[in-house]
């Protein structure tokens, strides 16, 4: 017969004001096994874990009984305490008379039933449990970082300065994401290439830190501590070895029609290209789809050129497979497509341009070698127009509900720089509210207003027409309430960022979720920022939500810790809580191993006694160290073989039974 | 195929030929329109007041009407189809209004936005088919033709559902099918100023001189549009300058029998 003692926590006034804790605790004394039971104003406080220790010690208590808050809060405190005055932390269960009832009810006669009620429960499961003890599981340590733009650019860098091994592995041929774009960055307007190819050169040149450029990790399999990932290099048809990135072939092309993807599809490239001027790795890469000796076995130019003898049209992708610690996902975003937002007519008009073609425009390597001219008639803009919260904010299907966050601080950039450089251009900008919450950045806009002479106006577009070679722009504006009318040269559509469509697939990929808006969840919005729910997988940059550089890399930082910190351990505890089959139950059916979503159950055969017949079956084996103790195996057991440590079919039933007695 | 038909008011008195042609159409392509019986005036316009339904019950009399014969409900005015395909809505998805309205009429059978309304383009597209009238053509109007939706048509367009508000094809394919070259006009779905021709006059002049102004400059040789309202107030603000048509007009002339 157990010993237990039950411990009822007031959280202040957060259960007390709604629950008698009093009546609780008289009501677990009636319960069997209860030896005792007190009621505490904070249970979590030193003073609070102080009593549960003495009365472990005096009582002999074999089980405790906490009812407090949700166990995802103190579970791990209560546990650790009673380990520390030699009780199995297992023996330990928390009744959650808060999240579950207090905060949830109004009728303290109402709560008080169901807090007793919830109690009883947990007692009842303490009566069945046993000690279970953890094992451990070696840490693999090195970590894979996915993406390769400055977030992951930042996590890799960090981690591998703390001394281990990252991989990165980026899709695209180059590392440097969105922020090699770039022209110049808010709030201080320094260059972005010149602040970001240092930092690839870093990566580059570190010996920890190992780059997977166009590649794309295809599988991942294992947990904590202990990932294997595959990893898809994709075929260059350079041989990279060889390549000195002296871009001669690309100057022989005669290929030149492709879409350069550097500069938003502003101006073409070749189709052996290297995607700019710094990229890392520095190589050159065959687009197939462009190249004229893929689509006719003819031409062969650029293998003529190349005196390193690098290129190698028979390459194929190469399946690449490591073992991780830990993985951080860095996937990035993209801005919106503009095929529903037709009233701007950014399809038909060739001046309707997104901010970060503006980008392209306005630098120095750029399509037009830095110089701001439109698209359609390569003539300076005079006017141009911004509009603001474009797929932002919105409430129609093809609108994101959220704030894109980077679109008023990057605008008021844009349209300083415009003033700047070409004093004669007006600039006007739609807004519905201007956001600048950061250090420097109510500074910044403001100075876009009163000292560059942009002119802000409340209201948003309604329609941008095409006329006579202008772009009549149709707004309203809010606080002088009437319709405006501009003739623009140039239309800016700041464009909502999305994550990148790689992100739903990569979060399913590593069994993390995501939410309604393909953005990856992290563990807790405010205590755990940078950690997915997925123990050993963490998140770094817009893949988690929308933010700016500086933020950006604060938060690839803090993903960093939190990888140094599970690789700096050899070994981690597993949870014992991990699903056992019963030999002698078993029929060898497959079902659980066909449920699990680990790959943790195989099948042996093996020589059983079963009352006193001995026989060789097939059997169902679980792999402890990858079994994460979801429970689907013991649901899927047609002969109730399969149980779960800690929570075993009978406990649960007692539960059950104590709920409804 | 047999469909219900509602010509309204205006189809009657100053839009005759809208609706003589789009009757002789159809029966070219092979279909039959049936007058719903003893229609009323659908009130012209939509209101958006939630709780009022007495300018709901005449539509619900059509719907029901079409209902009742098991045909879906052809439209040709955009001001009607407006209305009526909101109201349709309204007694499909709002309890409120289905209860009132049912509780006021006391139909044998209780309507709950059963049926089916298209607009007469909708015929064309999705039940004749805009291949199927390519094939019966046999005058192709050979000229640079601006379609004008004008905003009644499209929007809202969540309920009205033909296509895409800011940026509609289907007059455009309608003229290619009939073998006209469309040219399109960034304002073919703005506003022509529509009632306010009896108070502002100003605001139609302005708004559609702009259109056919537009239409002109992009090279076009003539508007057509579904709307008596909107044909009206471009004739009056435009009309000496390109010749302003009903799109039934322009499909007898292809099909050969105006």
């Amino acid at each position: 017969m157990q010993k237990i003692g039950v411990f009822i926590c007031w959280c202040g006034s957060n259960i007390a004001a709604t629950v008698d804790v009093k009546k609780v605790a008289e009501a677990a004394l009636r319960e069997p096994g209860v030896v005792f039971s007190a009621d505490y104003q904070y249970m979590c406080s030193e003073s609070g874990q102080r009593l549960m220790k003495d009365t472990i010690k005096e009582k002999g208590l074999t089980g405790v009984v906490v009812c407090s808050c949700s166990p995802r809060m103190h579970e791990a405190t209560f546990r650790k305490a009673a380990e520390s005055c030699g009780l199995n932390p297992y023996m330990v269960e928390i009744a959650n008379i808060r999240e579950h009832c207090s905060w949830i009810h109004k009728d303290i006669e109402e709560a008080t039933e169901k807090a007793v009620i919830l109690m009883r429960a947990a007692v009842a499961k303490v009566n069945l449990n046993q000690s279970l003890t953890a094992g451990k599981s070696d840490v693999v340590k090195r970590a894979l970082v996915i993406g390769g733009g400055i977030a992951g650019i930042q996590t890799a860098l960090d981690i591998a300065e703390a001394g281990y091994e990252v991989d990165i592995v980026e899709k695209k041929p180059t590392i440097g994401g969105k922020m090699a774009e770039l022209d110049k960055t808010f709030p201080t307007l320094d260059c972005s290439a010149c602040i970001l190819t240092p930092k690839m050169v870093d990566a580059a040149a570190h010996e920890k830190i190992k780059i997977y450029a166009y590649s794309e990790v295809e599988k991942v399999s294992g947990f904590v501590g202990n990932f294997t990932a595959t990893i898809r290099k994709k075929a260059r048809y350079v041989n990279e070895n060889l390549c000195t990135g002296c871009g001669l072939c690309t100057e022989k092309c005669p290929s030149r029609k492709a879409p350069n993807e550097f500069n938003e599809g502003l101006n073409t490239r070749s189709a052996i290209y290297i995607p700019f001027a710094q990229a890392v790795p520095k190589l050159a890469v065959i687009d197939p789809a462009a190249c004229i000796h893929f689509k006719t076995g003819k031409c062969g130019l650029c293998e003529k050129t190349c005196d390193a003898k690098a290129i190698d049209y028979n390459q194929k992708d190469e399946l690449i497979e490591r073992r991780y610690g830990a993985i951080v996902v860095a996937t990035g975003f993209n801005v919106i497509k503009l095929d529903n937002f037709e009233e701007y007519g950014y399809a038909a008009n060739p001046d309707v341009i997104t901010s970060l073609e503006l980008e392209r425009l306005m630098n120095a390597a750029g399509p037009t070698g830095g110089t701001l001219l439109r698209p359609s008639d390569k003539t300076h803009p005079k006017k141009i127009v911004f509009v603001q919260c474009v797929g932002s904010r919105g409430q129609r299907p093809c609108d994101k509900p959220y704030c894109s966050k980077i679109c008023c601080m990057y605008t008021a950039k844009h349209s300083m720089l415009i003033r700047e450089k070409y004093p004669d251009t007006e600039v006007y900008v739609f807004y519905i509210d201007v956001r600048t919450p950061g250090k420097n950045f109510e500074e910044f806009y403001r100075r876009a207003v009163e000292q560059y002479g942009v002119h802000y106006i409340k209201g948003q577009v309604g329609k941008v027409a095409e006329n006579e070679g202008k772009l009549r722009v149709y707004g309203s504006d809010l606080l002088l309430n009437e319709q405006v009318v501009i003739d623009a040269d140039l239309v800016v559509l700041a464009a909502a960022i999305e994550p990148d469509e790689s992100a739903k697939k990569i979060a399913t990929m590593l069994t993390t979720s995501i939410d309604t808006n393909n953005f990856l969840t992290e563990a807790h919005p405010k205590l755990r920022p940078v950690e997915s729910a997925t123990a050993g997988i963490f998140l770094s940059g817009v893949c988690q939500g929308p933010k700016d550089i500086p933020e950006t890399v604060a938060q690839a930082s803090a993903a960093a810790v939190k990888v140094v910190g599970l690789l700096a351990k050899d070994q981690i505890t597993c949870n014992p809580c991990v699903a056992r089959s019963d030999e002698l139950l078993c029929n060898g059916c497959s079902a659980c191993e066909k449920v699990c979503p680990y790959g943790a159950i195989s099948y042996m055969d093996k020589e059983v006694n079963d009352h006193g017949k001995r026989e060789v079956r097939r059997l169902a084996y679980v792999n402890e160290a990858v079994c994460q103790g979801c429970g689907a195996c013991t649901v899927a057991c047609p002969s109730g073989a399969m149980d779960l440590k800690g929570f075993t079919n009978k406990q649960i039933m007692a539960e059950v039974d104590a709920i409804c007695r | 195929m047999k469909y219900s038909y509602y010509p309204g008011c205006t189809l009657k008195t100053k839009a005759k030929d809208l609706d003589l042609y789009a009757r002789k159409c159809a029966e070219a392509l092979g279909a039959e329109l049936e007058e719903v019986d003893e229609w009323q005036c659908c009130g012209g316009v939509y209101t958006t007041a939630q709780d009022e339904i007495a300018t709901k019950l005449s539509s619900v009399r059509a719907l029901t009407c079409a209902r009742d014969r098991g045909q879906a409900l052809v439209t040709v005015c955009s001001a009607c189809h407006n209305v009526i395909k909101r109201v349709n809505n309204d007694m499909a998805e709002s309890e409120y209004v289905r209860t009132r309205v049912n509780n006021y009429m006391q139909p044998e059978n209780p309507y709950k936005g059963e049926t089916k309304v298209i607009h007469y383009l909708e015929f064309l597209r999705d039940e004749v088919g805009f291949d199927n009238i390519k094939k019966a053509v046999v005058n192709p109007v050979k000229r640079r033709i601006a379609a004008y939706y004008g905003c009644l048509l499209l929007r809202p367009g969540s309920v009205m559902a033909m296509d895409n508000p800011e940026n509609p094809k289907i007059l455009e394919n309608f003229i290619t099918a009939i073998g006209g070259t469309p040219v399109v006009s960034p304002y073919r779905n703005e506003c022509c100023g529509a009632y306010l021709t009896l108070t502002d006059s100003a605001a139609p002049e302005k708004r559609s001189g702009l259109i056919v102004d537009s239409c002109e400059k992009k090279g076009a040789e003539m508007i057509i549009t579904a709307c008596p309202l909107c044909l009206y107030n471009l004739k009056k603000n435009g009309g000496d300058k390109l010749p302003i048509v009903y799109f039934t007009e322009i499909l007898a002339e292809a099909l050969g029998i105006k």
